[in-house]
């Protein structure tokens, strides 16, 4: 079964945020609840959808990832330039702030 | 350059301290996100994949050192110390947070700019020839009608809400710089069998989706009539257009379903119909914009300037220079300057805060304090003396903004594809990087000659592929990125759309593909041929044979 996170840009400052264990929003997509299964991600979908309502995200959404060594990686480029920073750009973004890629 | 008067100041206030208040009450929560986004995008704020992109206007690429010493200080204090300049002659910030955009705002207006009309189904910023004024075979500076039509198309109510967005070129040279036939609207200036002068009027130009060359709808219109003529135009299109499908909503759709000829009946008859003689330029108004864009006070020098040509013999790498990025000037003694953005391993268009300061400090040094930023992502110094020339050129390579490569194979235009843009298919600017090393070496990109490539990261095609000698669009493959090659494409005066040249090529296979279509082109070029007349003599099929010949 696909394992999927939600994703989404933070308000204030657009910074690329996953959702995180009780409703926490986390720079870091290792920090990103990951779930299986249909209903379970429309659930942490709902959570985001409060989140978009308390002025904390938007345009949240669901991605999918695999697991590696407990971890969530992204399955496609673009998710793993949003989790990483421009591709171009290896002194910028999260990438530049010790995220692990 | 034009100026603003008080009243223009007074509405830039007004616009930054509302957007101020709607920025205030979207994070209080007085507003929701649906309210929100389209206030946002009327301020050229757009959500993308790291953070927010600013898009600031530059009518038609004209800029003074004051003003691109503030989009410096903009790039250092609300950015990461870069802008990105683009194919609509504007500059575009990747990193900006929402709270603070209302300040830049601020700072912007403090130099008479702004990000107005840089989004949203309404006229956008008028585009022109990068050589506007200063061009050897030009016959009228397009940059005062720019001006005419930004004051007319700015807050139109009735414009306010086209089917979609609508772009605007205009040249007053035979040979097209600014992509006109790529146009909504493209309006090329020329003379008449009396010598009066007025504009061939093209309509229905885009790129995207379904790609269009503009077609003629009047080959000649006296020039005092443009503003009526554009009414009725853009009248017809907002009567027509069709608003139920966005990508059949470009007047391109509308002239392709209607045809050239009955789409030129139904403008002509909008325009007798409700010709607005109010839209009739007074003379004296024409005077008063006229005289913004006075040329600046050249000095009276002779035709040649021997200690310039004697450097050329000098200086190989200068003369390489010389021969690339210096074009001539109208004025006996002057020359204009193309300053690469391309250099080895660079990004197609961005420019550092640092580059940008001294860009505005060489402006001032050497060009009138003026720098115009080319839809080929290219800086221009437009009133250089060619005893400057050299002295120019040292600078500029303190700065790395000394490539010799204009026009060149590396001189490459790119979106900023997958590695910012949340529409994206796949990345660009990695694209052209590798294309740009592979080809560094200075002696084999004079052999390859003229060759434009253009390489957009999805079908929006902001990076122009359908127009590049050598056309790249990423596509998407089950997430994984893919590149789809065009060649043929032009968007000067004698413009084209590319034909696909087979199946997509993956992320590491593009460089090779290109490589070997120039190997190609040199091995059955004749003597004196470009890659574009020799594709217009070969065609696809030496190409293909070549590329996937082999499977
Ligand atoms: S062409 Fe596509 S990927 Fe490139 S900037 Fe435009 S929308 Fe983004």
């Amino acid at each position: 079964m696909t394992q999927e996170i939600v994703t989404a840009n933070r308000l204030r400052d657009g910074a690329v945020v996953y959702l995180a264990p009780e409703g926490y929003w986390s720079e870091r997509l290792a920090d990103a609840v990951v779930v299986e299964g249909e209903v379970a991600a429309a659930e942490l979908l709902g959570t985001a959808e409060a989140a978009v309502k308390a002025q904390i995200v938007v345009a949240p959404y669901r991605a999918d990832v695999t697991l590696e060594s407990g971890l969530p990686v992204p399955r496609t480029t673009k998710e793993r330039i949003r989790s990483r920073g421009p591709s171009i750009h290896p002194e910028l973004g999260k990438q530049a702030e010790g995220q692990p890629a | 350059m034009y100026r603003y008067d008080e009243y223009d100041h007074r509405i830039l206030a007004e616009r930054v301290e509302q957007f101020r208040d709607q920025v205030g009450r979207r994070i209080a929560g007085d507003i929701s996100e649906d309210e929100f986004k389209p206030l946002r995008l009327m301020n050229g704020l757009y959500l993308q994949l790291h953070a927010y992109m600013l898009r600031v206007a530059i009518p038609y690429g004209m800029l003074s050192s004051t003003q691109l010493r503030k989009l410096a200080y903009i790039a250092r204090r609300f950015d990461k110390g870069y802008g990105h300049f683009t194919t609509r002659q504007n500059i575009q910030y990747h990193w900006i947070k929402l709270e603070q955009a209302p300040d830049i705002l601020g700072e912007l207006a403090e130099v008479e700019m702004h990000a107005i009309q840089t989004s949203g189904n309404c006229v956008r910023n008028t585009t022109a020839d990068q050589f506007a004024g200063v061009a050897f075979d030009e016959i009228e500076d397009p940059r005062v009608w720019c001006e005419i039509v930004r004051q007319w198309s700015t807050f139109h109510p009735e414009f306010s809400f086209l089917p979609r967005k609508f772009k605007i070129a205009i040249t007053g040279s035979p040979h097209d710089r600014a992509a006109l036939c790529v146009h909504d609207i493209g309006l090329r200036m020329h003379r008449d069998a009396a010598g009066e002068i007025g504009f061939e009027v093209m309509v229905g130009g885009g790129q995207g989706r379904t790609p269009m060359l503009a077609e003629t709808i009047r080959p000649f219109l006296p020039k005092q009539y443009l503003l009526s003529y554009l009414e009725a135009i853009l009248r017809v299109y907002n009567q027509l257009g069709r608003r139920d499908n966005i990508h059949k909503a470009r007047i391109k759709i509308l002239v392709g379903a209607v045809g050239a000829a009955e789409f030129a009946r139904l403008v002509e008859a909008e325009w007798q119909a409700s010709r607005n003689e109010d839209l009739e330029l007074p003379a004296a108004e024409f005077e008063r914009i006229h005289a913004h864009f006075a040329l600046p006070p050249y000095e009276a020098l002779p035709a040649e300037t021997p200690a310039f040509h004697a450097k050329r013999f000098e200086n190989r790498e200068f003369a390489r220079w010389v021969r690339t990025n210096v074009s001539r000037h109208k004025q006996p003694g002057y020359a204009i300057v193309t300053v690469s953005l391309k250099p080895e391993g660079g990004v197609p268009g961005d420019a550092s805060d640092r580059q940008m300061e001294a860009m505005a400090d060489i402006a001032e040094r050497f060009s009138f304090g003026e720098v115009r930023v080319t839809h080929e992502q290219n800086l221009v110094l437009a009133h250089v003396k060619e005893a400057d020339l050299y002295e120019l050129w040292r600078n500029l390579g303190f700065f790395d903004l000394a490539a010799a490569n204009a026009g060149l194979i590396t001189d490459i235009i790119a979106c900023p594809g997958l590695d910012y843009c949340s529409l994206a298919n796949a990345r660009s600017i990695p694209v052209s990087q590798a294309i740009g090393r592979r080809f560094a070496d200075p002696e084999r990109q004079a052999r390859i000659g003229e060759l434009k490539i253009k390489i957009s990261g999805c079908i929006n095609a902001c990076g122009h592929h359908h127009v590049g000698h050598i056309g790249i669009l990423g596509v998407d493959k089950k997430g994984e990125e893919f590149y789809q090659i065009t060649l043929g494409g032009s968007a000067d005066e004698t413009a084209a759309l590319g034909d696909i040249v087979g199946p997509a090529f993956a992320y590491d296979r593009v460089v090779d593909a290109v490589d070997t279509i120039v190997d190609t082109y040199l091995g059955i070029r004749i003597e004196g041929e470009r890659f574009l007349d020799t594709y217009r003599r070969v065609g696809l099929q030496p190409f293909k044979e070549r590329l996937y010949g082999a499977r």
